[in-house]
């Protein structure tokens, strides 16, 4: 099978979709130069650098009738935009009664790793997964950043795409015909029998990468990664603890009140499964800092290898 | 208030007739809400009538509009139903929202109403989207966003003028400018004496200052400004000048700093007695006339009271629907 990168298959997906509904339209202060070509000025629209107008500006074209996807492009740049997201789009489904529906589609980049300093380095999912309303999707290969894409323009509700800024030039087979994932199906990259590691986007290969070694140490990891954290399969996850009793959530953002905080806790909430667990719940995350510029800090300040391996062995101890 | 009649008999009862609409629902909604047949928060739209109405007469039923937290009188005037009105305001399931929003988020879709909403400026955004999308349709649909004063300090009221001027939107600013954000005079707030001064000098859009008490006033400048937009024209801000009879929401011991004196001087300007003068000097209605549209007026209200108390309240559970949409 063909290999493409992780940022192709993404483009792949709204070019593909760009084609097949003609009530598409772009919003980004940065215009897509493929898209541009071929579906013209009025539909990929340049924006200025004004999140709040535009965002808000997408809740105006879906409640009339459009599909809109904005790129917001790094994470930070959303939070300009926050009543717009949480006050507005989240919420104006469920307090209209349900009378309209407000298909928009918002990209953000997310992650550390490049000494982009604190403001330009942020992995700000849980905060959105915390305002119900809102979908939000994590893609961390190409092919899932393709069929996952497409699902969420097709969806008819505000989507967040989360894509980790170091994994936009990785590569990976994606099909040339075409195919869509549906939300909330984890997929199991390594089948193992003594941890269930449920890891988050550029995690995920952080994770498989080290599992051969783990293997070598007499530790089988199975490796959950959940690809859309609202809806999240719990029952994947709680399927593979029930079998391992064993858990480790690896995620780079914050770890207080983040999404690997939610993902244990689904899991001890569950009597059957709490019962048969031979170890506490382990979270790998990144510290509660903001990230610094510094090498030797921001390496500090994430989880890596190490901390994850560390982890492995105290579950297993 | 001048007399001009140009506009023909029929419209200037309509326009009576919403007005009156509006006096009498937010009359009711008010003692209603003093008695507790009402919960939350509701914000009277008295004094302001004639606004809405001058605006939305001029609206076909496909042109859309967006409006704040002082809603009620935006969606009268756009018709919305008044059953399903009263039964939102009242929490029940029959309302627009299935109660799910109450008075500060009734929506129609079907008749272009896109909701009010809780924020300052919040809609404002959403307004410009649908000014695009009104583009993109390539009709000649123009979308009208409601606003108070007090959203011009807003970054988001800003960035939609900009918006609005370099895609030369179909929309109409409308601002109520009622003089007062809660209890801070719009003078203080912005150092202006018109707000609209801010689309004309900052980002070249035309603006007007108009009387927002003189409904035919309110109907001739929002007629031109229609017309220009639906030709292609681009944003047209309108200021109307106005004034709330009550305080910024109806809650027991609100404080309401504004000079009493300022709010006498504002009642004898009352929309809807002195449209009552022009129709009579005019002879445009009698006194009959306009007693027996106010007897019709107020039958609607108690039919829409009637209705909501008829109706029931939502299931408890209904509360986990439309989160999503299918």
């Amino acid at each position: 099978m063909r290999k493409i990168s992780y940022g192709q298959a993404a483009s792949e997906a709204l070019l593909e979709e760009f084609r097949r509904d003609e009530k598409t339209i772009h919003l980004a202060t940065d215009v897509p130069p493929d898209l541009r070509k071929e579906f013209g000025e009025a539909r990929i629209r340049q924006t200025p650098i004004s999140e709040s107008s535009f965002v808000g500006a997408a809740t105006g074209l879906a409640g009339s009738g459009f599909r809109p996807i904005v790129d917001i492009r790094m994470a930070t740049f959303g939070f300009v935009a926050m009543d717009q997201f949480v006050n507005q789009a989240a919420k104006i489904t469920y307090m209209f009664g349900g009378q309209a529906r407000f298909p928009i589609v918002y990209r953000m980049t997310v992650g550390a790793s490049k000494s982009f300093a604190a403001q330009h380095s942020i992995s700000p999912y849980s905060m959105y997964m915390n305002v119900p309303g809102l979908k939000i999707i994590l893609p961390a290969t190409p092919y899932d950043v393709k069929g996952l894409m497409k699902t969420a323009i097709r969806d008819n509700n505000p989507v967040i795409c989360f894509e980790h800024m170091a994994l936009e030039t990785m590569e990976g087979e994606v099909p040339e015909d075409e195919y869509t994932i549906p939300f909330g199906q984890a997929v199991i990259r390594r089948e193992g029998t003594d941890v269930t590691v449920v890891a988050l986007a550029k995690m995920v290969h952080e994770v498989l990468a080290i599992a051969e070694e783990m293997k070598q140490e007499g530790i089988s990891l199975e490796v959950i990664d959940p690809r859309t954290l609202v809806p999240m399969d719990r029952e994947t996850i709680k399927a593979s603890v029930a079998r391992t009793g064993r858990l480790v959530v690896v995620d780079e953002a914050c770890i207080t009140c983040g999404a690997a905080a939610e993902i244990t806790a689904l899991v001890v909430e569950d009597k059957r499964i709490f019962r048969r667990l031979k170890s506490s719940p382990r979270r790998v995350c990144g510290l509660d800092v903001p990230i610094p510029y510094s090498p030797p800090m921001e390496q500090y300040a994430l989880p890596g290898p190490e901390d994850i391996k560390t982890a492995l062995r105290e579950v297993m101890a | 208030m001048k007399s001009r009649m140009k506009i023909e008999r029929e419209k200037l009862i309509h326009l009576y007739q919403v007005m009156l609409t509006i006096r009498r629902f937010e009359e009711r909604v008010i003692i209603d809400y003093q008695s507790g047949a009402i919960p939350g928060i509701v914000h009277s739209y008295i004094g302001q009538e004639a606004i809405a109405t001058g605006v939305c007469t001029n609206l076909r039923l496909d042109d859309r509009i967006i409006s704040n937290h002082r809603g009620h009188g935006h969606c009268i005037a756009k018709g919305a139903d008044l059953n399903r009105m009263m039964a939102e305001i009242y929490g029940r399931k029959t309302g627009y929202c299935k109660g799910k929003g109450g008075s500060m988020h009734i929506a129609d879709f079907g008749i272009g109403m896109l909701g009010a909403n809780g924020i300052v400026a919040g809609g404002l955004p959403i307004a410009g989207g649908a000014a695009l999308a009104a583009q993109l349709e390539g009709g000649d649909k123009v979308v009208v966003l409601f606003f108070g004063d007090g959203a011009t300090n807003e970054g988001e009221f800003h960035e939609v003028l900009n918006l609005a001027s370099i895609w030369k939107l179909p929309l109409i600013f409308a601002c109520e400018n009622n003089l007062y954000s809660v209890n801070t005079h719009v003078r203080y707030a912005t150092g202006l004496e018109h707000v609209s001064e801010r689309a004309t000098g900052g980002y070249g859009i035309p603006g007007v200052v108009v009387d927002g008490n003189d409904v035919i006033a309110v109907y001739e400048e929002t007629q031109k400004a229609v017309a220009g937009v639906r030709a292609g024209g681009g944003p047209v801000f309108l200021e109307f000048m106005t004034y709330r009879w009550r305080g910024h929401y109806e809650a027991p011991g609100l404080p309401d700093l504004r000079p009493a004196e300022e709010l006498e001087a504002w009642k004898r300007k009352c929309p809807v007695a002195g449209f009552e003068r022009v129709l009579l000097d005019n002879e445009i209605a009698s006194r009959q006339t306009l007693e027996e549209i106010n007897g019709q007026v107020m039958q609607q209200i108690e039919d829409a009271v009637s209705y909501a108390i008829a109706s029931p309240f939502p299931a408890p559970e209904d509360a986990l629907e439309d989160v999503y949409s299918s």
